[in-house]
């Protein structure tokens, strides 16, 4: 496999010039970032987000995230007396890519750790090459769970630091009973919606009284669904839907709950995918009371996060620029994966792995994340009403920090399982059996 | 709310509050206490306020109640004093009326949750029971056929006694029936009545009424509301019908606006050309910057910028393809492959040109005021939005036949890709007609990318998600016949419409794409193909 990937390669260099002009043509080479000589007393990050493709619109962010805190550390000091590079590349939104990309990170750039991803199916991608290389990944965004590996840190939230605790939230504030579990068809949502269902058939909700729906990538007729959402929410009890519809399908859909006179007051919509960079491109005005579920809103007002919002936009020179969840789960990471290497003085992955269980970094909401043995942190869980300014207000939070699960209770066939890398070493442990191994092994 | 209404508002909210406080318990005393509480940033205190301020019969609770709703009432935490900013600015404070100078510096906007806006909803609704204006009135008595509060029955009977316009008395009547059949104490002949009241009402609403009224009724009156429910179900799964070939037809208006551009540059002219996506986007990228322009400088245009950036979009995006036809296509005449490659390429270009330019996130394209909203067609609701595309695309279709028919460049057009050698030796000049056409099928895309702004993201990928439905349209109705593009777009839509509520919106795709699939081989020309000679040449 090894050999024939090399050999592949060499085949390439040789027509490095062909390479070199197509992606000209294409409007691919990104050449500012392109990475400088290495150089000793520096410590390389690398940064693995799409910045063209269909991703781009999320994770364009998330490199200006990094490359921000990264500036910030610099100004502190850097760590261990070395000043951070960072290294961007561009995996253009495309799976196999994005495990090409990190192989060069960490052959060719020797990156101590990399900052990248948003797709579950990109960090699949990626998963055999930083097990084989032994290198570090921090994935920031929220995930369907049910994984737990020795070389990625979670530090968006798993099933249970978000999609419960809003169904939750629906069941005793609002007396929602019937339900819409509506997503886009991928392995996000429709393991978040299976979780949801055994959830709540465990509260006693009957199958009648849930509507799944799957739509494909990027959906922009909703009319029929939206109708059909109306229909369903006319049986006399309170309905709800809850949305794991991803990016750019959003925007239409919500137009679509809009025009169609859907308020927030009759049928509210919690939403997992739906931050401020996405309400953005939308006039909320008739979205106001609409939900979203997420571990960090821009409006909360604490001093850390003031702070944070005011550097990021004088960084940004954009006095507008908004901060979102997934952005905030990189400032923790990218804080704890600071101290871990402080702690073990070394950026060396097996000693800094090994320091990273139990690290505790601030987040921006008033409270302190944990790194947990089965590399999940503990987070708050927000609640909040989209406003007409296209921000947030928090209605609801959880009343402290929410432990990550990496397997599902909820689920058959993971809820014997933990991950624990500190005492077990073992991604997936069954306490049942207590042997390592089961699904996902 | 306009101040004036809340001027005549005043006048008679006195008679409201007469016969208000004959069915409410006062609070008489209390009621600064009450204001005070929407000081406390509880949602649950901000409810008791509400409740309490609502049956006060004070003259205030009305604009308060109505500020809240209008996120125009703040309190100051410290001093729990409580003010509105009125609809011209001034600020009175909301438990005695006394005109403020400005507001504290730590005062904050009381904050809504969901339950607590339904409580306003419910507040006003039956605050405004007996306003001056029939269309508020009919507002009120809707809230409360929602929210079927047993305190405003009085309140409704009395007006409903006095009302003269139809539609209210219609609303009230409704309204009337909704409380009785939710009231415990209600004799079986009147909820007997107020379930046929309901049953003619016969909506989705009435039905979610008749559904939650179902349990613990007795039986005569449990049998007419299983009745009734039958009867509006069967109602509205015949509309249900008319929905999905509205549905259809505007989704195939959007299908055939994307492809009408691509019936030219592929249809007619020949040329796979994979940008064609990126031409609507750029249509919608200077829709954005019309509206851009128009909030800064102009703000009253706004209801116009569409009519603005139709004509613009159709420059910008035609004066590009005019240059794309000359500096790569008209190299590749006759050679599809390569052809392909580098529209590919060159919308890949493109993209990434306008990610650079305008960043990688959405940009907000607002929906001018006719273009927002939806009216009731008997039991579907029509959305502004979708109507007014199906129109503007019937519009542009016939604009182009009818350019394509009888204008000169129409009849080059034509001559020139029926035979290309005859027409030069006619004297056309053959190359600029073959930028002009590529220009005018570009031109019209940019024209789509105006409409499909008001629905879709207005993103660097706005034209990728139209690609493929464009060629399969164009390929489906068959290749250099508009008319075939337009049957083409309808069926499709329509297809899609009656299979997706069977099948799901993913495998209704699948089913349309592997029906596609069937047909052409079956017709490997479309649904209508040219014949004769053309089609050797």
């Amino acid at each position: 496999m090894l050999t024939q990937l090399t050999h592949d390669r060499a085949t390439l260099s040789r027509r490095g010039w062909l390479a070199a002009a197509a992606g000209l043509v294409l409007g691919l080479a990104s050449s500012p970032f392109s990475p400088a000589k290495a150089a000793d007393d520096t410590i390389k990050v690398g940064v693995l987000h799409s910045l063209s493709g269909t991703m781009a619109i999320s994770e364009t962010t998330l490199k200006d995230t990094i490359l921000f805190l990264i500036d910030e550390q610099n100004k502190k000091g850097g760590v261990l007396g070395k000043k951070l590079e960072a290294v961007v590349v561009d995996p253009a939104s495309n799976w196999p890519l994005f495990a090409e990309k990190a192989r060069e990170l960490i052959t060719k750039d020797k990156v101590a750790v990399v900052f990248g991803c948003w797709t579950s199916v990109s960090r699949k991608s990626v998963l055999p090459v930083f097990k084989e290389l032994n290198n570090i990944l921090f994935y920031p965004v929220q995930y369907e769970g049910e994984e737990s590996e020795r070389n990625v840190f979670y530090t968006g939230a798993a099933p249970n630091q978000q999609a419960i605790p809003a169904v939750d939230y629906l069941m005793k504030d609002e007396k929602v009973k019937r339900w819409v579990l509506a997503g886009t068809d991928y392995v996000y949502p429709r393991t978040t919606n299976k979780i949801l269902e055994a959830y709540l058939k465990s509260k006693g909700v009957k199958q009648e009284d849930i509507m799944i729906n799957y739509t494909p990538f990027g959906h922009s007729d909703w009319q029929t669904i939206v109708a059909d959402i109306k229909k369903f929410g006319s049986a006399g009890k309170k309905t709800a839907v809850v949305s794991t519809i991803n990016g750019d399908a959003n925007v239409p859909f919500y137009k679509e709950l809009g025009n169609q006179g859907i308020k927030a007051t009759d049928i509210p919509v919690v939403a997992f995918s739906v931050g401020e960079e996405e309400l953005a491109g939308i006039d909320t005005k008739p979205l106001v009371g609409h939900l979203a579920a997420w571990n960090y809103f821009e409006s909360i007002k604490t001093p850390a996060n003031e702070k944070f919002i005011k550097d990021w936009q004088a960084y940004t020179k954009n006095p507008k620029r908004v901060t979102n969840d997934p952005m905030e789960a990189h400032y923790i990471g990218f804080n704890m994966w600071v101290k871990a290497v402080e702690k073990a003085k070394s950026t060396d992955p097996d000693k800094v792995i090994d320091a990273l269980p139990g690290i505790e970094a601030p987040n921006l909401t008033g409270g302190v994340s944990k790194m947990l043995p089965n590399h999940h942190i503990t987070k708050p869980v927000f609640i909040g009403e989209i406003k007409g300014n296209g921000q947030f207000d928090v209605v609801w939070k959880t009343p402290g920090l929410v432990a990550g699960d990496a397997w599902s209770k909820e689920l058959e066939g993971s809820k014997d399982l933990i991950g624990d890398w500190v005492g077990k070493k073992c991604g997936n442990w069954n306490t049942k059996t207590n042997k390592c191994g089961g699904q996902g092994s | 709310m306009s101040g004036h209404f809340l001027d005549r508002f005043r006048a008679l909210f006195l008679s409201v509050v007469l016969i208000a406080s004959f069915a409410l318990p006062a609070f008489a005393g209390t009621f600064e206490d009450a204001v005070a509480k929407f000081a406390n940033d509880e949602f649950s205190d901000t409810e008791a306020a509400i409740e309490a301020v609502a049956s006060s019969g004070n003259p205030l609770a009305f604009p308060i109640i109505s500020a809240l709703q209008e996120e125009r009432l703040s309190a100051d935490p410290e001093s729990k004093k409580v003010f509105i900013t009125q609809a011209d600015g001034k600020i009175i404070d909301a438990a005695t009326g006394a005109a403020v100078d400005k507001l504290p510096d730590n005062a904050a906007p009381v904050r809504l949750n969901n339950r607590l806006r339904r409580t306003v909803e419910a507040a006003l609704g039956s605050l405004t029971l007996l306003s001056p204006d029939p269309a508020k009135r009919v507002a009120a008595a809707q809230s409360v056929f929602k929210s079927h509060d047993e305190n405003s029955l009085s309140v409704v009977e009395g007006a409903l006694a006095k009302e003269t316009d139809r539609a209210a008395k219609q609303a009230f009547t409704e309204a009337r029936a909704a409380i009785i059949l939710f009231k415990s104490d209600a004799s079986d002949n009147d909820k007997l009545d107020a379930v046929s009241v309901i049953k003619s009402h016969g909506d989705q609403e009435a039905l979610a009424l008749l559904t939650s009224a179902g349990p613990d009724q007795p039986p005569l009156v449990a049998q007419a509301i299983t009745g009734a429910i039958a009867s509006i179900q069967s109602n509205l799964a015949m509309w249900s019908a008319v929905q999905n070939a509205w549905y259809g037809l505007s989704l195939g208006s959007v299908l055939l606006l994307a492809a009408i551009g691509l019936a030219i540059t592929f249809g007619v002219m020949g040329v796979i050309n994979m940008a064609h996506g990126e031409m609507v986007m750029l249509g919608a990228y200077t829709t954005f910057v019309v509206q851009e322009v128009i909030r800064s400088r102009y703000p009253g245009l706004f209801d116009y910028s569409l009519l603005i950036a139709v004509p613009l979009a159709f420059l910008v995006a035609g004066g590009i393809g005019v240059l794309i036809e000359r500096s790569i296509i008209r190299f590749l005449y006759g050679r599809p492959l390569e052809t392909l490659l580098a529209t590919w390429g060159l919308s890949l270009v493109l993209q990434q040109a306008v990610r650079t330019v305008f960043g990688p996130t959405n940009r907000e394209v607002g929906n001018p005021s006719w273009m927002s909203g939806a009216f009731e067609l008997g039991q579907i609701t029509i959305t502004y939005n979708r109507l007014w595309i199906l129109c503007f695309t019937l519009a542009v279709f016939a604009i182009l036949l009818a350019m394509l028919r009888y204008t000169a460049l129409g009849l080059e057009m034509r001559a020139v890709t029926q035979n290309r050698r005859m027409a030069a030796s006619m004297g056309i000049a053959t190359s600029r007609v073959d930028a002009l056409t590529f220009g005018l099928g570009s031109g019209i895309a940019g024209i789509a990318g105006v409409a499909l702004s008001q629905i879709d993201n207005v993103s660097p990928n706005l034209g990728q998600s139209y690609i493929i439905d464009s060629f399969m349209v164009v390929v489906f109705g068959g290749v250099g016949n508009l008319w075939g593009t337009l049957v083409g777009a309808f069926t499709l839509g329509i297809a899609n419409k009656f299979l997706e509520p069977v099948a799901g919106a993913v495998l209704g795709k699948i089913a349309i794409l592997v029906l596609i699939i069937l047909f052409i081989q079956k017709r490997p020309r479309g649904l209508f193909a040219l014949k004769g000679r053309a089609v050797e040449a």
